[in-house]
């Protein structure tokens, strides 16, 4: 890595419906973390967005947002797609050496979009996928099953990872769904496809979410508590979910790949904090062991010990998750939002009492975590 | 959708697109109207991919050893999906899951029917991972994955 890129600021609306216009509460985001630095939009380098067509229901949809994400006659790009993967492009324009102020903003409207499923069917093969209803849902439902088939997972454990989630998102006044919830509440929620259970999946909110990144000397100079940027990974296996193992998947590629850039070589050691993203509660058990924060088929035994929780030796999603909080497109960068402020020490409430040092944001889309990206940041 | 208290700007889009099967798939689905499945061999990893493929996603090599794959299969998961979006293949409550064909080396998703689904404990009972299917046939034929009707367990 040539220049070390630093996280100055982020901001983020609440996940709960928005009454706002989108192009306007956009700006009112950007120029939220462009106050809290201290910057005009002169100062803005340059500005990578995160959306997607299909859910914003507007064909090209930068073009209709771009000036609100402070990106006016700026050379600014935009990722249809995952919104962590934004994160990423902007820091690679900073190690260019071209840039010194990055502003990344990731955009969704749950609120004014049609249910998730009716958009992730999309996503499947239209010939042989499409007719037969293939969605993100039912192929998680698939996982799951497998899941608890193949190490012996149970119903409740995976339940365990609502209740945990839900009870962090009481703490956050970002988050859209929270509540003190029992196993038993979880399970009995209506069997959507089992064995998912309703409250075992993500709902669908707002989120716009921006990070201003800059090189390290202009870090240094904008912010007294910097949040750097250590190591980044992502992967994608195959789009025919017959052709691979859904419980093999390619998050340990993406994670092996942002750990080797991070220098670390023991993560069980390593990591003090996670913010996972689990649209759906058992995912958060199988992605924390393929990034290695526990060994395979241990995931159960994971949530069972208590060392998730947000007072435990390795809290993960002490913000609530995506199970509280799922704006599609943004929910990666939400992830790292959280991170960043953990590490800052400006996570209010819900703030993790650990020493922190390092700390992984993750985001996945797609069918059975078809797409993944790690970001591990550090103080 | 229901109605908001504050303004909204409601609308829906709908728009014909016209995408080309192309050769491979042309023949897989003229093959489900024969009551054939069809998958491709390749011949570097010696995988059988159904339904066919012209080249191997994981070699990155042209594949074009046509081999005809049993219309039986076990399965290796599947849900009971209860709730509702767009462009579902018909009313829930229904079943679907991935079938690995005998022949095949990799798995087919498709739905699960032809058994009692109103009480999800039997459901389970008659769905064991590994549970040996085979296909049902539609009785008109269009050269459609839904040729296919659904497997059943046999
Ligand atoms: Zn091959």
């Amino acid at each position: 890595m040539t220049t070390r890129v630093g996280i100055v600021e982020v901001a983020q609306s609440v996940g709960s419906e928005s009454k706002d216009n989108l192009y306007e509460e956009i700006y009112k985001i950007s120029k939220e973390v462009l106050d809290k630095a201290g910057l005009s939009i002169r100062d803005v380098d340059t500005a990578v967005s995160a959306s997607s067509d299909i859910f914003t229901g507007i064909s090209c949809a930068n073009a209709y947002y771009w000036d609100s994400t402070a990106a006016f006659l700026k050379n600014g790009s935009r990722q249809d797609g995952e919104s962590l993967f934004s994160f990423y492009y902007a820091a690679m324009r900073i190690m260019t050496g071209h840039y010194n102020t990055a502003l990344v903003v990731g955009i969704c409207r749950g609120s004014e979009h049609p249910e998730t499923d009716s958009l992730t069917t999309l996503f499947g093969d239209p010939f042989s996928q499409r007719p037969l209803g293939l969605c993100e849902t039912v192929v998680a439902a698939f996982q799951m099953r497998l899941y608890m088939e193949r190490y012996g997972i149970t119903e409740e454990q995976c339940a365990k990872v609502a209740v945990k989630n839900l009870g962090n998102a009481l703490r956050n006044p970002y988050a859209h769904r929270k509540r003190r919830y029992t196993v038993e509440d979880i399970l009995n929620s209506q069997r959507i496809a089992d064995p998912l259970t309703a409250k075992q999946c993500a709902p669908k909110s707002d989120g716009i979410v921006a990070v201003l990144l800059a090189s390290e000397e202009k870090t240094k100079r904008l912010t007294k508590k910097p949040v750097w940027f250590k190591g980044f990974g992502c992967s994608m296996d195959t789009f025919s979910i017959g052709d691979k193992d859904l419980l093999g998947g390619s998050l340990r590629d993406a994670a092996s790949r942002a750990y080797k850039k991070a220098d670390i070589s023991d993560p069980k050691k390593e990591i003090d904090l996670a913010e996972v993203c689990e649209p759906y509660a058992f995912q958060e058990l199988l992605w924390c062991e393929h990034l290695g924060l526990c060994d395979e088929g241990e995931g159960g035994k994971l949530i069972d010990s208590g060392r998730t929780q947000i007072d435990g030796d390795i809290p993960v999603n002490p913000s609530g998750g995506v199970l509280a909080n799922n704006p599609y497109i943004s929910r990666g960068l939400q992830r790292l939002v959280e991170v960043v402020l953990q590490l800052k020490g400006q996570a209010g409430e819900r703030q993790v009492e650990n020493k922190m040092k390092t700390a992984i944001a993750h985001g996945t889309t797609g069918f059975a975590g078809h797409c993944h990206a790690v970001a591990i940041l550090g103080v | 959708m229901s109605k908001k208290e504050y303004k909204t700007f409601d609308f829906e889009l709908s728009l014909p697109y016209r995408l080309a099967y192309g050769p491979t798939w042309t023949r897989f689905f003229e093959g489900l109207q024969e009551e054939k499945i069809f998958g491709t061999k390749c011949h570097q990893c010696n995988r059988v991919l159904v339904p066919a493929r012209s080249f191997c996603p994981q070699c990155f090599v042209d594949i074009d050893d046509w081999v005809q794959v049993s219309n039986e299969g076990t399965l290796v998961t599947w849900a009971l999906i209860s709730f509702e979006f767009y462009n579902q293949p018909k009313k829930p409550p229904y079943a679907a899951g991935l079938i690995k064909l005998d022949g095949a080396d990799v798995s087919m998703f498709h739905l699960v029917d032809g058994f009692d689904m109103n009480d999800l404990d039997k459901v389970k009972e008659t769905l064991p991972i590994g549970r040996r299917v085979k296909a049902v046939w539609s009785e008109e034929k269009k050269g459609h994955i839904l040729d296919i009707k659904y497997f059943q367990p046999i």
